[in-house]
């Protein structure tokens, strides 16, 4: 016991020591919502802290905290950082918004910035990526690919950004097959890859020969793989669980954009804005093209090229399920329109939950 | 179509059957071991561990069993020689495996794991309907049904079998007739842990060949769950966890064809399920309280 | 050699006061090891995790923020389990009761006044404890087993929070996220001091200090204790089983439904898909290594929600893995337990006698 507590009062002495020493810059921490192993989501963000910590070496110190859930917890880690001396702050999920604007009222010195969320404030900005720009892309090449003409969506959660991921599938998938079907599956859990597994086996016993997901493990993919049907990585390059199932991934790169914001922060140029970019800045990447036939190849190049080019995928005419006309023909959708969506597309084989 | 599904069911409910038959014998003896969330991820990770640095998934499966051991025998030493309270140490089991599960498997995430080979049993395979659905499957499966088999044969064809459930119904009686009902119990833990352990290593090793933390997201407990659910029987073991896993592959099913019914209640279901059972069950007591061990959790010191 | 256990002649007054002394002490080496074996420094590893959060009032107020729903949801478990009434579910418990309490604010957010609140925590306890006695009555009527059945209802009732969250009680002007309206203020629980402590923590000290007196002083306090320690005994004192199952499975879903209606009213201000860590499995450790003892019951509350803040701390500062703080919170309650059996017990060294083995039982 007493060498614990001489332990405790050199242990005192040394981060007294270490909190004179500081020599980096800046400090930027980042709250996760799941485990940075969950090789999805939490991973691809501290794939963009690693990132961060390479490219500016001494001059930034980064900490970060796992599985905060969303709730009484995460006001406590964000509050925690901005008492730790964190100059920069990054939110990574949709529930810390309450939170994060909470906790900036009390430390106006700080930056925050929080991602898929739409409350802003002086020093709280949000970033979020065009994932459906990679989803229209896949669902061409879903129907390019499928034999059945049915492809089958393993959805988590019905938050906008799923649903117009599921859209701009739909879109995709239209624009080469009028009448390609897509059965949806809600899961309710962003990550239990056997349930995401038994998903992807209901969906392909149910005809679909394409397997996407809006989950984060790579059980679907390895499914596909087993059962000779193919499919798509979510959040990362999921190519060595899937070598013969997997045409492509939507990969979340969230470097570029960490990096350009703890840059301005180091500047002094740094201000709140509302980022949402996508495959033109290089925040939403296509992973290699692979088991895929050339001419597929050279379309889905193509549409990359197309929508870096500008071009929005949810440009009209776009009909509604209940068939009402969502945007006239060459009319683009709104950002809001985009990011608040709650209703599905015509042809989907499946009742939004409302 | 209905083959395929059976199919899907038969890879859900491997590892609530493996796990639930093991915890059926620990409370047969008359331990509670709430652990088995513990156990089993601890056999995920180990397994998936071994499997992937040895090359060979059969020492996977051997070093999960060896895992869930050893975590139900730590279980073993506080609930049965320091006689602590069994369900607090259950639960500590549980989150100690899911800590410690998650440091381990750090070094392995993102990294593609080995598959167990399907074995096509010969002859049988060739049946239709029953050969594709039974007899095409990992080896884990066959040992699941052979796990049921010997267990209840054991149970209540054997001497031990005998000893076992005499311990569980009157540790008194069992002590007074001179056998020893701590090494009866811990025995018994010892192979509730080894399924456990077995039952994760199905899970990083041949349902969702991976590894990732809390992968087994829950699946003890429903194991815990079955074993009630089957008032202590074997087979009935095997018929709730196929109805468990049926219920959560068929409300997909029911989601793929667009019914609309909302995703949460369908969720649900398999929970509601249950409960509904073990009330139908339970409200016929012959049935149950001739199958319950009667000194189920209840702690003994041999007095001398 | 074998190890025996050997009853006392009486409670050991010493092993009470040095037992959670000792598992302290136990974990805090466990710890020490840990943080070496991981690479990092174990002093500061322990100051970090132990002493730090306990420095600085900020963190101190966190710590009782994070201890008041354990306490008070472990309050609730402690009669149950005193009176072998095995309630698994309070986590359940605590969300109904936190949807049954927040009705009121965002369905008829126009009615706000002095009402509001005092409403909304009856509704929120009435929840929790209607959550609570569906497996009371299971066990009462069909003699069904509460473990699972309260159990599986915590899933059942995150779904249904699920559900209305992303349904009918989504915020109309929230971009169709999942979440509800914010409170207004006449829904919000009073803050005390300068950080998140809201009036919720004065509200656990007394109940923790009602339950303290029942327990001890009254003749419901005896039935609890009577029925747990023996049933039979407590019939022949006219007792009812059945009665008690369903007084301690209410008593523990209203706590917990307070609990969980005080969270979402003092700390979140609306309802999210998920509302609790956790916080009715982690009260069920807490009620154990408080000796389902009330005053315990704080004290491991305090203990507990310190292991959470030190381990955001160490994680933060140090890199350490998040995983460290369910190792530790294992460790320490194994250790607790372990040490508590020398209260009873007293440990004696045999040399083998015979062999141990199953011996031969001619008359079965």
């Amino acid at each position: 016991m007493k060498s614990i507590l001489r332990g405790a009062v050199a242990a005192l002495a040394l981060t007294a020591a270490g909190s004179v020493a500081q020599a980096a810059d800046l400090k930027a921490c980042f709250v996760y919502v799941g485990p940075v192993g969950d090789f999805g989501w939490s991973y691809q963000h501290d794939q963009g802290r690693l990132a961060v910590e390479e490219h500016f070496g001494d001059r930034v110190e980064t900490a970060y905290l796992e599985s905060v859930p969303e709730g009484p917890d995460a006001e406590r880690a964000i509050e925690r950082f901005a008492r730790d001396g964190c100059g920069l702050i990054f939110t990574t999920s949709f529930g810390y918004m309450n939170p994060t604007i909470k906790v900036a009222k009390k430390f106006p010195d700080v930056k925050f910035e929080h991602a898929t969320g739409y409350k802003t404030a002086d020093n709280v900005a949000t970033y979020n990526s065009k994932f459906h720009e990679g989803r229209y892309i896949i669902g061409q090449i879903a129907a390019k690919q499928s034999k059945t003409g049915v492809a089958g969506y393993i959805a988590s959660f019905p938050i906008p950004e799923v649903v117009s991921g599921i859209n701009a599938f739909m879109l995709g998938a239209q624009s080469i097959n009028p009448d390609f079907k897509l059965k949806v599956v809600w899961v309710n859990t962003w990550f239990d890859p056997g349930k995401e597994a038994d998903a992807a086996k209901a969906l392909i016993d149910q005809g679909a020969d394409i397997i996407t997901q809006h989950t984060d493990s790579t059980a679907p993919l390895q499914v596909a793989q087993e059962r000779g049907v193919h499919g798509f990585g979510q959040a990362s390059d999921m190519i060595n669980f899937a070598k013969d199932a997997q045409y492509t991934a939507i990969i979340d790169d969230w470097a570029p954009y960490y990096i350009e914001r703890v840059q301005e922060v180091l500047d002094g140029k740094w201000h709140s804005h509302s980022a949402w970019d996508g495959i033109s800045e290089g925040h939403v990447v296509m992973a290699p093209y692979t088991n895929l036939p050339d001419d597929v190849v050279e379309m889905a190049k193509a549409t990359e090229a197309k929508i870096k080019g500008g071009w929005e995928p949810f440009t009209g005419p776009i009909t509604k399920q209940d068939g009402t006309e969502a945007a006239a023909d060459g009319v683009r959708l709104e950002d809001g329109a985009i990011l608040g969506m709650n209703w599905y597309v015509k042809g989907i084989d499946d009742k939004l939950p409302q | 179509m209905f083959e395929a599904v059976l199919l899907t069911v038969i890879t859900a409910a491997t590892p609530l059957l493996i796990a639930a038959v093991g915890e059926l014998v620990v409370e047969r003896s008359g331990v509670l071991n709430l652990g088995v969330e513990g156990m089993m991820i601890m056999g995920a990770v180990v397994g998936f561990a071994v499997a992937n640095q040895t090359g060979s998934g059969s020492l996977g499966v051997v070093a999960a069993i060896v895992a869930g051991m050893a975590m139900s025998a730590l279980f073993g030493f506080l609930v049965l020689i320091l006689v602590t309270n069994q369900v607090a140490s259950g639960l500590a089991l549980t989150i100690l495996g899911l800590g410690l599960s998650g440091m381990i498997g750090e070094a392995f995430i993102g990294v593609p794991g080995l598959r167990l080979p399907e074995l096509y049993i010969p002859v049988l395979s060739e049946i239709p309907f029953v050969g594709p659905v039974f007899f095409q499957q990992d080896a884990l499966v066959y040992v699941s049904f052979l796990l049921v088999g010997a267990v209840s044969y054991m149970l209540f064809k054997t001497r031990a079998g005998l000893i076992l459930r005499a311990v569980g119904d009157n540790h008194v009686s069992a002590h007074a007739l001179g056998y020893s009902v701590v090494r009866v119990r811990f025995m018994a833990t010892l192979f509730g842990g080894a399924c456990a352990g077995l039952a994760g290593a199905y899970m990083s090793l041949a349902y969702t060949p991976q590894w990732v933390e809390n992968m087994t997201a829950g699946r003890g407990w429903i194991a815990l769950a079955l074993v009630v659910f089957a008032s202590w029987l074997p087979f009935r073991v095997v018929a709730g966890a196929y109805l468990f896993g049926a219920v959560t592959v068929l409300t997909f099913h029911a989601q793929a064809q667009g019914l609309g019914i909302p995703s949460q209640f369908l969720s649900s279901l398999p929970y509601l399920a249950t409960i509904a059972v073990l009330v139908l069950i339970s409200a016929n007591r012959r049935l149950t309280l001739v199958n319950t061990p009667a000194c189920l959790g209840k702690p003994f010191v041999p007095d001398r | 050699m074998r190890i025996e256990l050997v009853k006392r002649k009486e409670h050991s007054g010493v092993m009470a006061l040095l037992s959670p002394v000792i598992a302290v002490g136990s974990t805090l080496i466990a710890a020490a090891l840990i943080f070496t074996l991981t690479g990092k420094d174990p002093a500061l590893g322990l100051y970090k995790f132990f002493i730090e959060p306990l420095t600085d009032t900020w963190s101190l107020q966190e710590i009782v923020v994070k201890a008041t729903p354990l306490v008070l949801i472990a309050c609730g478990l402690a009669v149950c389990y005193l009176s072998n009434n095995w309630n698994i579910g309070a986590e359940g418990q605590f969300v109904f009761g936190a949807i049954c309490g927040s009705f009121l604010p965002i369905l008829i957010p126009d009615f706000a006044n002095g009402a509001t609140l005092p409403l909304m925590l009856v509704f929120g306890a009435l929840g929790g404890a209607a959550w609570g006695l569906i497996p009371a009555l299971l066990k009462t009527r069909f003699n069904t087993n509460e473990i699972l059945t309260s159990l599986m209802l915590v899933y059942v009732a995150g779904l249904l929070l699920d559900y209305l969250v992303r349904g009918p009680w989504r915020d109309p002007g929230g971009y169709n996220f999942p979440e509800s309206l914010i409170f207004s203020d006449a829904a919000t629980l009073p803050v005390i001091g300068d950080g998140r402590m809201s009036i919720s923590a004065p509200i656990a000290v007394l109940v923790v200090i009602v339950l303290a007196v029942v327990l001890a002083k009254t003749l419901k306090g005896f039935e609890i204790r009577v029925m747990g320690e023996s049933p039979r005994a407590g019939s022949f004192a006219g007792f009812s089983s059945k009665r008690l199952t369903i007084f301690a499975f209410a008593l523990a879903g209203a706590l917990a439904g307070l609990a969980g209606t005080m969270e979402v009213s003092g700390s979140l201000n609306q309802l999210l898909p998920t509302i609790s860590p956790g916080y009715g499995f982690t009260a069920i450790i807490v009620a154990f290594l408080g000796r389902l003892n009330p005053i315990g019951i704080l004290i491991a509350g305090f203990v507990l929600a310190l292991s959470y803040i030190g381990g955001e701390a160490v994680q933060a500062s140090m890199g350490v893995s998040d995983k460290i703080t369910s190792v530790i919170q294992g460790l320490l309650l194994f250790f607790v337990l372990a040490c508590d059996t020398f209260i009873l017990y007293r440990l004696r060294f045999v040399k083998s006698r015979k062999s141990a083995g199953v011996p031969e039982a001619s008359h079965v």
